[in-house]
């Protein structure tokens, strides 16, 4: 049954999988930091642009997974028309090129939505402590960001 | 790119000049106190809690005040009123101020009042309220609710539960009795609801106790409510209460609203008593005998001169400048030009340099800006971010200090983003591309004028690793330049020569493989000369850091562990160089994202309809873009500085400079004659 995929299917499959894993992760993450930050703020208003920062930090993973799945629909033609045939081995090569920001991406944007609640944690008891609470959420994003570049890298030289 | 050189400043001078001398150090806002006595007797300190208590106090009530004003006559706050910063009100003003305190404090002291007049006015309107509420079943009923009876007939009036009719009531009352002779009673309904029956029974005074007993027995129960009036009457009297209550509740709140002209006043006394209150906790620190004190504290050196001169001149005070001791860390304040000074808050978020080090702000902000334009790189985000700014800081300039620096920092940030923009071509992505093909139906791109990074991405990374080594090239020359400033030619020999050595022997080896030739696609050839320098290189400062990187261990076991352990740093160089393939990653994510926009915004095709839809997605997907984008550069340029950057030379944990001034939270006062 799996022979009878095209190329272009399993690119879509690919595809799917980078803006849906990813997206997954930062829906998670999103959700996580926002709920700490939704109790920060009922304590303190004035909190509020500080903690929201906080809680969008993990919802780049979702970018990075739309970008990959971009970038591959306009290969294989999809946007703009004219979607060529492509060879079902073609095709696998370009599911497996988003894997790396699928997978790191659903990963890292979880844990990095747990990060943010922490610092998150940091802002409420000390608020000038702001540059440093952004940085643990941000080492975090570092594997999504390598597992981007290695997507972007295998589809675009595909 | 300078710490402020820091004095030890000492004054003694006579008690009768403590208020002025005090009063010129607050304005002057240029000492913090920090007394330190080798021996304590013979002093005796202060006890100005009491008095700076006071004044906390009547901070608090003109604070109190405020805030009953803003409840009740609010401010209009826009979005920008954060940006607009405190009015400044002259020295004179605010001195006025004391003169009319007492004024000012009948006010504040009037609101507060009123305000707790309003809150009793308004309970007891909620009282009677509720009083009517439950008075309402009992309005059909014409006597009294503590009614008894006459002289031969007994009167009960109560709830019983739902639902009792009267033939439930007397079936009650014929059950309940002990004999035959069912009592006779008159029972009313005066009312009934979902949860309560309301009853009036009524009967003969010798049948009282039975049937008193039998209604017990069904739940009967006393109005809670007592009143000797009948229930309308009561009801209507309530009904007046409320009426004048209200009354009343408009004429504070209109007394309240007719004070909220007085809000400027209040807020400069409150600013007054709160700058008292700070002088008064000063007082209560320094040292004093019977006619004369003391002080001791960290000064800039900048002004020292003019400040030990004034004092001296003016107050016959006795002034001593010291040098500051070995074991000491001077409190640090920063001073750098305007373009750098924007990048003082992130450097001290990160920490403020310890005592020896260097103020990295200078190199800091140049990389940064740079940094941040490269992840942006979009040339109309820059102009929107820049344009903003520039609006901002020309529109607002009383705006805090902080924020005036964080807005023209991203000023510069947008400006080097409109830069990259230009350089690798972008312009909201490729609108103008979009845009032509789809309602002009013409082809035309914007020419990069160096490349277009989608097109060619392992360039653009390999760039970003580039511009990684100079950063971090630079990183590890700051460290050497301490420790020659320092003196510590060993240190620079061992930590910074070598290490260069060896990293620029390694990537002198590393470029002419075949490896390296596969990523980039092109080979690079050295002449065999510079081959053989790049491993010679590498190897001398492979040995030297195997050999020195432990030299303060005497055991050479230990030493060539630690020298192996150091050796092992270079897997960290490696990954902080990968590091910044984030430049590429994210330079390109702004790039995709706004072309995603504007297929997005085209797909509804030419014509006016299209127009419209275009217009739509364009404003909000970019706004949407650009947020996300600038949050990503902000984070990841701060992580480039503060992990990559600050991790080859700077530890920070340095004390900011905190100094005795005027701390206002309404008003700024202007400064006559600031030497600072």
């Amino acid at each position: 049954m799996l022979a009878s995929i095209s190329g272009n299917g399993w690119a879509l499959i690919g595809a799917a999988l980078a803006v849906a894993l990813a997206g997954c992760g930062s829906a998670v993450g999103v959700g996580i930091a926002g709920q700490a930050a939704s109790g920060v703020v009922t304590e303190d208003p004035d909190k509020f642009a500080r903690v929201l920062i906080m809680q969008l930090l993990p919802d780049t993973q979702g970018i990075y997974g739309l970008l990959v799945s971009f970038i591959v629909l306009s290969k294989i033609g999809l946007l703009g028309g004219g979607m060529g045939d492509l060879e079902a081995g073609d095709g696998l090569m370009i599911l497996a090129a988003c894997l790396p920001i699928a997978l790191a991406g659903l990963v890292s944007a979880i844990y990095q939505g747990r990060t943010s609640a922490a610092a998150i944690g940091i802002i409420a008891k000390k608020p000038d402590q702001f540059g440093r609470a952004m940085l643990f959420p941000a080492m975090v994003e570092t594997y999504a960001i390598l597992s981007l570049l290695i997507s972007i890298l295998a589809v675009t030289s595909l | 790119m300078a710490v402020m050189q820091m004095k030890r400043i000492n004054i003694c001078a006579m008690k009768k000049n403590r208020k002025a001398i005090l009063e010129r150090l607050q304005e002057l806002g240029a000492m913090e106190l920090d007394i330190r006595l080798e021996n304590d007797s013979g002093y005796e300190r202060q006890d100005a809690s009491g008095s700076k208590a006071a004044f906390e106090k009547q901070a608090q009530t003109a604070d109190r005040a405020l805030e009953i004003l803003q409840d009740y006559v609010p401010e209009k706050a826009g979005i920008l009123s954060s940006l607009v910063g405190k009015p400044l009100v002259g020295r004179e003003a605010f001195e006025g101020a004391a003169a009319n305190q007492v004024d000012y404090m009948a006010t504040a002291n009037r609101i507060v009042s009123l305000e707790r007049q309003l809150a009793e006015k308004k309970a007891s309107i909620l009282k009677a309220q509720m009083q009517m509420e439950s008075l309402t079943p009992w309005l059909s009923l014409t006597v009294p609710l503590d009614y008894e009876g006459t002289r031969f007939t007994k009167v009960m009036i109560g709830t019983m539960a739902a639902g009792m009719d009267l033939e439930k009531v007397h079936a009650l009352l014929a059950w309940e009795a002990p004999e035959a002779d069912v009592p006779e009673a008159d029972v009313h309904i005066v009312f009934a609801d979902r949860d309560y029956s309301y009853l009036a029974v009524i009967c003969l005074n010798r049948d009282a106790q039975t049937v008193e007993t039998a209604l017990c027995a069904g739940g009967f129960a006393r109005p809670s409510l007592f009143t000797h009036r009948v229930p309308a009457e009561c009801h209507d009297a309530l009904a007046k209460e409320i009426a004048d209550a209200q009354e009343e509740v408009e004429r504070l709140e209109k007394e309240i609203r007719d004070c909220a002209g007085s809000r400027e006043d209040l807020r400069v006394i409150s600013d007054y008593y709160r700058v008292r209150a700070d002088k008064y906790e000063f007082l209560g620190q320094i040292p004093q005998t019977k006619t004369t004190f003391a002080l001791s504290g960290y000064i800039p050196a900048a002004v020292v001169e003019s400040v030990a001169r004034e004092f001296s001149e003016e107050f016959d005070a006795d002034i001593e400048v010291e040098e500051i001791g070995g074991q000491e860390e001077a409190p640090i304040l920063l001073r750098n030009h305007k373009f750098s000074q924007s990048v003082e808050d992130i450097v001290a978020s990160f920490g403020l340099p310890r005592k020896g080090e260097i103020d990295p702000t200078t190199v800091t902000s140049i990389f940064y800006v740079f940094l941040f334009g490269l992840m942006l790189s979009d040339a109309a985000y820059g102009i929107i971010i820049s344009l903003a700014c520039g609006v901002m800081l020309h529109k607002f300039p009383r705006m805090s200090e902080g924020m005036k620096r964080s807005i023209r920092l991203f000023f510069w940030c947008g400006l080097s983003t409109l830069f990259w923009g230009v350089m690798f071509g972008g312009y909201f992505g490729d609108l103008l591309t979009v845009v032509g093909r789809t309602f002009f139906g013409v082809e035309f791109t914007v020419p990069a004028l160096w490349f277009a990074p989608l097109n060619e991405p392992m360039r653009l990374l390999l760039y970003s690793l580039l511009f990684g080594v100079i950063h971090m090239f630079t990183g590890l020359a700051l460290r050497g330049y301490t420790c020659l400033r320092d003196q510590r030619y060993l240190d620079f020999f061992c930590d910074c020569v070598l290490w260069f050595m060896f990293l620029l022997g390694l990537l002198g080896m590393l470029l002419p493989t075949e490896l390296f030739a596969g990523i980039v696609g092109q080979q690079i050839a050295f002449p065999a000369a510079v081959s053989t320098g790049a491993r010679c290189f590498a190897v001398i400062g492979a040995v030297g850091i195997l050999f020195m990187e432990g030299r303060d261990k005497q055991n050479p076991a230990v030493r060539i562990a630690l020298g192996a352990y150091g050796l092992y740093g270079i897997t960290g160089w490696l990954s902080d160089i990968l590091s910044y393939s984030r430049l590429l990653a994210l330079g390109l994510a702004t790039g995709v994202i706004a072309q995603v926009v504007n297929q997005m915004g085209s797909m509804a095709g030419g014509g006016i309809v299209g127009a419209l839809v275009f217009i739509l997605v364009f404003l909000i997907g970019h706004s949407f873009n650009l947020a996300i984008n600038l949050l990503g550069a902000y984070v990841h340029t701060n992580r480039l500085q503060y992990v990559e950057f600050f991790g080859k030379f700077y530890e920070g944990g340095g004390r900011a400079f905190a100094p005795f001034r005027f701390k206002t939270k309404y008003v700024d006062i202007k400064e006559e004659n600031n030497l600072c």
